[in-house]
């Protein structure tokens, strides 16, 4: 079998594999409501095809998801607020914003504890430690307190995403900083390189093979910052705005197709990584 | 003369920041960031007080510590609706259902092929999100977050445990086969063993998943009780000193679980090449 068939092979088979199971899941899952929506003589063939439409089913068929995520993302104006494109740019830039802050403070702070050794005594324990802790919690309160100052939307938004994709971010420039070894150390000293020659020429390509895992976790964790952010003032846009709505009102096919709208966002935030590994690659020539 | 005051202190606790640093072993290791924890507590403590910011935005340290005291109750009954249901059970259950699959996916390259890209595709998902849809199916109550949780935790434990497994050398499988060892005892003796370190780094990532999982799910709908709950009710009635209150205990608890399952992980792995230094 060619390389590609040994990869795409089995994905297509379990991929079919999950879709019947959706398809089988969606029917039992929604009998019960059809069965009480339809009329006294429907025989259970047509109670089945009837699980397959529901308006408000508990589980979709994947083709009404589908259906939906087609009609919510071309059918209406990008600027309208059926537009899931809409919602889905409104979440999509506050991530960005805060991914943008996250990564200029992060790296700062990274080259801050890598030769400042009074900074990496005292923050490197509480940053790692921070890992361990769940800080999404803090956001409904960063949302509303920042909102009594005058301060709503956009800004809270993007730092909570900022302030989550933070802390990837400073503990793998730092690892990737320190990664080169003494011995490549020495030999710029016998070049007699300076600080800033040491950095530039050896520390800063060094970390990249680092810094890239951690912005795809970073970036991953900026839009579920700015998903989460969304919830506490319920909002009117975005991603999450349209979660919160869809669990009010019991629209599972809008949260749904929410939900497949955030995954694709988070596959192209992974994807955008991944393109500026292979530029940056190609530019060092074939490896990082 | 409070800013005074404050830089002050700033100036002071810089300068025994870095005495403190260039000392080596314990004192310099532990002593400095337990300083700076304390020069912030305290500059956060005296910026409160002095310049009288309000309660509803930003409440001191003693005030925080006032409502951990009054409200002790209340953050005990929010731990077992959170900690003790949601996070403790949903934990296991992803995890376990997680290595176990692992396990079953291991006598097939073929399905290992095919799933282990879908699970690290959906371990980049704002997952978070199905917090809705759980509750529709699985009610208010703690199974619903429980739900969330299996479904965040699972393709950890599964991606890490498949590692895990693979992470045996040829070397060490041809000795148990030479030694007339079936599948299941080059299994339970040689690869799950081996595979332990992986499995607990799972556990340990999966520790802090779980735990964001069972509050943010909360945000969407739960019964009057739970750290979730708490967390977005109190912002809303401006009880910041109880919300501060709800987040130290969510801190301690993740660390505290974190630090456990490193020492559950010594003492199981204590033949493993990274403990034996």
């Amino acid at each position: 079998m060619t390389r590609w068939g040994r990869a795409v092979l089995p994905l297509a088979v379990v991929l079919v594999v999950v879709i019947a199971v959706w398809y089988a899941g969606a029917a039992w899952l929604n009998f019960d409501v059809t069965a009480n929506l339809a009329e006294d003589d429907a025989t259970t063939w047509e109670i089945l095809q009837g699980t397959m439409s529901q308006d408000r089913p508990l589980l979709p068929a994947p083709h009404q998801l589908v259906a939906e995520l087609f009609s919510s993302v071309f059918e209406h104006p990008i600027d309208s607020p059926k537009s899931l494109i809409y919602h889905a740019s409104v979440t999509a830039f506050a991530a960005f914003l805060g991914f943008l802050i996250a990564l200029a403070l992060g790296i700062g702070l990274a080259i801050g504890i890598v030769h400042v050794r009074t900074l990496d005594r005292s923050l490197m324990l509480w940053i790692i430690a921070s890992q361990t802790i769940p800080v999404l919690a803090i956001a409904p309160m960063v949302v509303v307190v920042l909102g009594n100052i005058g301060f709503t939307g956009l800004l809270p938004k993007s730092l909570i995403a900022g302030y989550l994709s933070f802390f990837p971010i400073v503990t793998g420039m730092v690892k990737g900083l320190r990664s080169p070894d003494p011995m490549q150390r020495d030999l710029m000293r016998t070049y007699s390189a300076s600080g800033l020659h040491l950095f530039t020429m050896l520390r800063w390509p060094a970390s990249m093979s680092f810094l890239l895992p951690s912005l795809k976790v970073a970036a991953t964790l900026a839009l579920v910052g700015a998903i989460v952010a969304e919830l506490p003032t319920g909002a009117q846009a975005g991603l999450g705005a349209r979660l919160l709505s869809g669990s009010y009102y019991g629209q599972t096919l809008q949260i749904w197709a929410a939900l497949f709208m955030a995954s694709f966002l988070a596959l192209l935030a992974i994807g955008v990584v991944d393109l500026f590994r292979l530029v940056l690659i190609r530019r060092r020539g074939g490896r990082l | 003369m409070t800013v005074l005051e404050l830089l002050l202190l700033a100036a002071g606790g810089a300068a025994g920041l870095s005495l403190l640093a260039r000392r080596e072993g314990r004192l310099g290791q532990v002593g400095t960031p337990l300083l700076f924890g304390a020069l912030v507590l305290a500059a956060w403590q005296i910026a409160c007080v002095e310049f009288e910011i309000p309660r509803v935005l930003l409440p001191a340290p003693s005030a925080v510590a006032a409502a951990i005291v009054r409200s002790l109750p209340i953050l005990a009954a929010d731990f077992m609706q959170t900690v003790a249901h949601a996070v403790l059970i949903g934990w296991l259950l992803g995890s376990g259902a997680g290595l176990l699959a692992a396990v079953a996916l291991d006598r097939s390259a073929f399905l290992r092929r095919g799933v282990l890209p879908l699970g690290s595709l959906v371990s980049a998902m704002p997952i978070v999100g199905i917090a809705p849809i759980m509750v529709m199916w699985f009610g208010f109550d703690w199974q619903s977050k429980a739900a969330v949780i299996v479904v965040m935790t699972f393709f950890p434990m599964l991606v890490n445990a498949t590692a895990g497994l693979e992470a045996t050398g040829t070397m060490e499988r041809d000795l148990m086969h030479s030694y007339g060892a079936g599948y299941w005892q080059t299994l339970l003796k040689l690869r799950l063993p081996y595979a332990l370190p992986f499995v607990f780094n799972a556990l340990k990532l999966n520790s802090t998943l779980a735990l964001i999982g069972g509050i943010v799910a909360e945000f969407f709908g739960t019964p009057i009780v739970g750290m979730g709950f708490r967390i977005s009710t109190e912002v809303a009635r401006m009880n910041l000193d109880v919300v501060w209150a709800e987040i130290t205990m969510a801190a301690v608890v993740g660390s505290a679980s974190f630090a456990a399952l490193a020492l559950v992980e010594r003492a199981v792995t204590f033949w493993h090449p990274s403990f034996r230094a």
